[in-house]
């Protein structure tokens, strides 16, 4: 009876701390996405490059791709762009660029300054389909495997250990 | 404790009562009205501690033009609400529903409550055992007037 006495107290602290402990480490801004393990939102936009020309989610069934959705006005954009840009070059997953809420001639200038990883971009000119995405802080990144359903969902720049432990093994389990 | 349920009966109906009002809008300021109503309770993704109605975010902007049209396009309250949980989860709503993710949310501090009544009883029983047991009244009369005429002798 004893050592039951200051056990509860002992259990109720550990339990807390445990609660704490782990709050420490989470980013209130990441905000898990609904949207995980259901189909990605339709779209059909024109590319930032070929202005008369449309590209829709459906074009892009039956590969892996990661949908990246940036913008120039971004500032985080350019945190994670030099890994998109060596991401690209691998070959390992095309990466697909979704241009936020930006004007397409600044776009254009922001790729022809920093590199273009994307296999295309397209144009998101009013933020409609960022609100289908539940985009909410850009940068924001999609992993969209073969059947079109959305696996992964990077909030904020991708880091280089984002990409080596999360986005890569996820593509090669997902290419198979 | 009537009082109380009679309180706690209020406070339900009211909610009850908010939750049944779903005219379709009359008048541009009935529409104004009731999406400043469900804009209230909506957070704003951006800037999290605010609400969509307060917050001056641009995406705030957006979702307030979004929430609108689809309520022009007729659509109830509910089926706005869900359009914004499907895409932005249930951290869109300041009021989330109760479901098993949330219980602890919800009836964590119940729990916490009666853990502490639980508690509160159990140390009053032990202290109630500590205390002397007080003899019969009749023996301490007859205890105490045998005293007071010793003195008197």
């Amino acid at each position: 009876m004893k050592t039951f006495r200051w056990s509860i107290p002992l259990a109720v602290f550990i339990v807390l701390l445990a609660f704490l402990w782990v709050g420490l480490g989470r980013d209130p801004r990441e905000v898990p996405s609904p949207l995980i393990g259901k189909s990605a939102p339709a779209f059909r936009l024109a590319k930032l490059h070929a202005p008369g020309e449309t590209l829709s989610n459906t074009d892009l069934k039956g590969r892996v791709w990661l949908l990246n959705v940036w913008a120039s006005w971004c500032v985080s954009c350019r945190v994670e762009h030099p890994l998109l840009v060596e991401l690209a070059k691998s070959n390992i997953v095309p990466v697909y660029g979704l241009d936020y809420k930006d004007d397409p001639e600044a776009g254009r200038g922001w790729l022809a300054k920093n590199g273009d990883p994307y296999t295309a971009s397209i144009v998101d000119r009013d933020g409609r389909v960022g609100i289908d995405y539940g985009v909410y802080g850009v940068p924001e990144s999609f992993l969209i495997d073969k059947s079109g359903v959305i696996r992964y969902k990077q909030i904020g720049p991708i880091t280089s250990e984002a990409l080596q432990e999360k986005i890569l093994p996820l593509v090669r389990e997902l290419q198979r | 404790m009537t009082k109380f349920l009679a309180a706690a009966a209020l406070v339900l109906f009211a909610s009850l009562a908010c939750a049944g009002k779903m005219d379709p809008p009359a008048t541009e300021a009935a529409l104004d009205a009731r999406l400043k109503g469900l804009e209230t309770e909506l957070r704003c993704l951006v800037c999290q501690n605010q609400t969509l109605a307060d917050s001056n975010a641009d995406l705030a902007d957006d979702l307030r033009r979004e929430v609108r049209a689809l309520a022009v396009a007729g659509k109830s309250d509910d089926e706005i609400r869900s359009y914004l949980v499907a895409r932005y989860g249930d951290f869109v709503l300041y009021d989330p529903p109760v479901k098993p993710l949330t219980w602890l949310l919800w009836f964590g501090p119940f729990a916490l409550l009666i853990g502490g009544a639980a508690v509160w009883w159990v140390v009053l029983q032990r202290r109630s055992k500590m205390l002397p047991k007080s003899e019969p009244a009749a023996e301490a009369q007859s205890r105490g007037r045998a005293l007071l005429d010793e003195e008197e002798d």
